[in-house]
């Protein structure tokens, strides 16, 4: 493939790597890098259960974590894996686990105990074809939506999506960091093909790797508060067994994580959780934008989408048709101003994404006129992917 | 007020937490807090080191009410989150506190494979015999014929032995007692607690208010005193016909066996890279 | 003066529908105040939900009630310091003072 001019302008992008890595060329596998990338984050614990296509990670860290003195258990069901990550997290662990859509359902309940709580943990959803047990093997984005909605009520939602392996080792540091950062369950969303595909990568070398761990309390226990409101909204946390002696409920709670019925502390807490997303939107968000100075088309696409984008818009350049990518890495919290400004700046947008509608509704939340012309979907639910040819075909007949 | 007498119980309850507490009059939640927080001073257990994870309902309102390292969490899903913490901090005395419904209605996957596992956990099971947080549905252990506001026409439903099914699973300890035997619990509590591997404490307990009420079983006095009346203990089972067993609440410890505790065969994994336990942040 | 209020007679508060039959309540000064010293148990009447457990299962029978269903000692003397009631009150709301 010939050197082409990647313009990786990623905006307001603190990356996981502080130094040019100088480490050897590597052939990996998507769900490899993730493993690989949470134990390079300083993953404890991993919970889990197998289902296709995500069984990868757990076997390898059940390889990798024992090495290092780190836990490794393989539970009844999926439910049973995002609790036992929460309760491993609660006593102080940096605690993943690893499903594909089934389980992302099943797991729904954990994930807003885990949000509710602010509790640090990370969830990677390895997505798979088509509605219910679907097409194990195959790829679909079906789960976008479910990533942010998924579990009920008001819950804040961080959600990661690489689109090459070597990005699946760094969202995977980066998601256990921002977990311990903001007390929060963090989601890695992969589709299938990135999940099982081999690429050559060059992953950084471990020293070069920005390591977040969470806030520290440093009161004596008797002033400990685990949702101290004063903090801001990103409290100091204990572990179990520290001499702390807390409390932890899913009910809404107050400041020292008793349950309440008082509006008023409710309303703090749900303050609280909204404010995580809210006020930390420039260092949540990250999105590559490649070839769009020039561009008069661009396409809106994540995961491996932007994958077939990209070749489309080399042979759309050669082409003489001037085409650029705006990729989202973060997808929770959506990019709203980055979005916005590709739709001033471009006439024509084209999504194509492997599922029905759901990056779509986003451009449309955030058109003011609904230009029908502009934004033009590409949708496939049919577990095949949407080639370049395809994209191309579409760049043309927009232009 | 200087020379009230302090209870036991009131050097482990949480100062900072409303009393009395939420549990309505007679209900045996009470008693069995007492009776757990005994075994542990008998024990003399340092706070710091208990861990106590709860799921839903009436039961799973406990771990608020005393001052250890607790966790409320969902409903049935109490025993994993104390796996995963068990397996996190293995010198943790990890205490599961749950209901009949809470453990082997929509809890019961879990609870079958934490007897399984062996992982070193006390599961105390406070069996009232009723949903009594959502006001008195039947669970798989309300016997069958007893009126619930689900089971209108008496319940058709057969229904769970848990300490069989915890002695089939595999739990290592098993053994039951009524909230009334208040010493026995304490006792069977202490041993469950000293007991390396997974144990079930089944507390046969009396909810007055909802499934007394609906059974017409009287309230707290009197459904203790029928606990009182109708329990044997297991010695004394040998020399009774199964007729005289009929209906019978049978005490003690069915089952205490050893067997390889789950962090330490993990721990016996790990020692092959000897890696020593890694340091805790 | 008597007050008509809905309580069974082991002093449940009861909502209504119940079929049990209403009891008439005189409302009860406060006997003088008990001198805790001599008396072998004490009662928060705070936390104090009158179930009535205790008064059941006293082996003694020293704990009386008032109608509206809370203990009282009513007869110190025959308190055997055995402390079943302190063990069973599910509101750890009697202490068995020690012998």
């Amino acid at each position: 493939m010939a050197k082409e001019k990647k313009e990786k302008v990623v905006e307001n992008m603190e990356t996981e790597v502080v130094a040019e890595d100088t480490r050897k060329v590597v052939l990996m596998q998507g769900n490899e890098a993730v493993a690989r990338g949470a134990l390079a984050a300083g993953l404890d614990f991993y919970a889990g259960y197998p289902i296709t296509p995500s069984t990868e990670i757990a076997e390898i860290l059940s390889e990798e974590l024992p090495k290092k003195g780190g836990k490794f258990i393989q539970m009844e069901d999926e439910i049973a894996s995002i609790c036992a990550i929460i309760g491993a997290s609660l006593a102080g662990a940096k605690a993943m686990t690893a499903t594909s859509g089934p389980g992302f359902s099943l797991m729904q309940e954990g994930i807003g105990f885990a949000k509710a709580t602010e509790t640090p943990c990370v969830v990677v959803d390895v997505q798979r074809g088509g509605v219910s047990t679907g097409l194990p093997t195959k790829p679909s984005q079906g789960d976008i939506m479910q990533s942010k909605w998924g579990s009920h009520g008001d819950n804040p939602a961080i959600v990661l999506y690489p689109h090459t392996v070597k990005e699946c080792y760094e969202l995977a540091i980066r998601a256990i960091n921002l977990s311990e950062k903001y007390r929060t369950c963090v989601t890695l969303l992969l589709d299938e093909v990135l999940g099982h595909m081999r690429e050559a990568v060059k992953l950084p070398d471990i020293s070069n790797v920005r390591i977040v761990n969470r806030l520290r309390p440093t009161v004596p226990p008797e002033w400990y508060k685990h949702y101290d409101e004063n903090q801001k909204y990103i409290s100091p946390v204990a572990s179990y067994g520290e001499g702390y002696r807390f409390h932890v409920t899913g009910l809404a709670h107050d400041a020292l994580g008793f349950p309440t019925n008082k509006a008023s502390e409710v309303a703090a807490q749900m303050k609280r959780l909204k404010r995580k997303i809210t006020h930390n939107i420039r260092d949540l968000v990250q999105i590559e934008s490649y070839m769009m100075e020039d561009a008069t088309v661009a396409i809106f696409a994540v995961g491996i989408c932007a994958r077939s984008a990209k070749a489309a818009i080399k042979a759309a350049r050669e082409y003489g048709i001037k085409v650029g990518l705006l990729r989202p890495i973060t997808i929770w919290p959506f990019p709203d101003d980055a979005v916005k400004k590709m739709l001033r700046d471009v006439d024509t947008i084209i999504v194509p994404e492997l599922n029905e509608g759901q990056l779509i509704n986003e451009l449309h939340r955030l058109t003011k006129d609904k230009a029908d012309g502009k934004i033009i979907p590409i949708q496939r639910s049919d577990g095949e992917m949407i080639t370049p040819t395809h994209i191309f075909r579409v760049i043309k007949e927009a232009h | 007020m200087a020379n009230i007498p302090q209870k036991v119980v009131h050097k482990y309850l949480r100062h900072n937490k409303k009393f009395p507490h939420v549990w309505c009059p007679g209900c045996s939640n009470g008693t069995t807090l007492g009776s757990i927080i005994r075994a542990i001073a008998e024990l003399n257990y340092d706070r710091d080191g208990i861990t106590m994870v709860s799921g839903i309902g009436c039961s799973s309102r406990m771990p608020v009410y005393v001052d250890f390292n607790t966790l409320h969490t969902l409903h049935g899903r109490a025993l994993p989150f104390a796996t995963g913490i068990k397996m996190q901090k293995p010198e943790q005395k990890v205490i599961v506190i749950t209901g009949d419904g809470d453990a082997t209605a929509i809890g019961g996957n879990h609870f079958i494979h934490a007897c399984r596992r062996n992982i070193d956990i006390t599961t105390i099971v406070l069996n009232n015999n009723i949903y009594g947080m959502t006001g008195g549905q039947y669970s798989p252990t309300t016997p069958t014929g007893d009126r619930a506001t689900t089971s209108p026409y008496g319940n058709i439903d057969p229904v769970f032995d848990i300490c069989e099914l915890a002695m089939a699973a595999g739990a290592t300890f098993v053994a039951r007692t009524t909230a009334f035997h208040a010493l026995e619990t304490q006792d069977i509590i202490k041993k469950a607690l000293e007991h390396k591997g997974f144990s079930v404490v089944e507390v046969v307990s009396a909810c007055p208010v909802i499934y007394g009420r609906l059974n017409k079983k009287g309230g707290g006095p009197e459904m203790m005193m029928h606990m009182r009346d109708n329990s044997v203990p297991l010695k004394a089972t040998e020399k009774m016909t199964p007729e005289q067993l009929e209906g019978k609440i049978v005490r003690g410890i069915f089952k205490q066996v050893n067997k390889l505790e789950y962090c330490d065969a993990y721990a016996n994994l790990m020692s092959q890279f000897n890696v020593k336990e890694e340091a805790k942040k | 003066m008597v007050k008509k209020t809905s309580k069974s007679k082991d002093g449940q508060i009861l909502t209504d529908g119940d079929a049990l039959e209403l009891m008439e309540v005189e409302i009860t000064e406060e006997k003088e105040n008990i001198d805790y010293k001599k008396s072998p148990v004490y009662i928060y009447y705070e936390w104090c939900k009158k179930c009535g457990i205790c008064v059941a299962f006293c082996p003694t029978k020293c704990l009386g009630r008032h109608p509206d269903g809370s203990p009282f000692v009513e007869f110190p003397e025959k308190c055997i310091h055995c402390e079943t009631c302190d063990r069973l009150c599910p509101d750890f709301a009697i202490t068995g003072a020690k012998r």
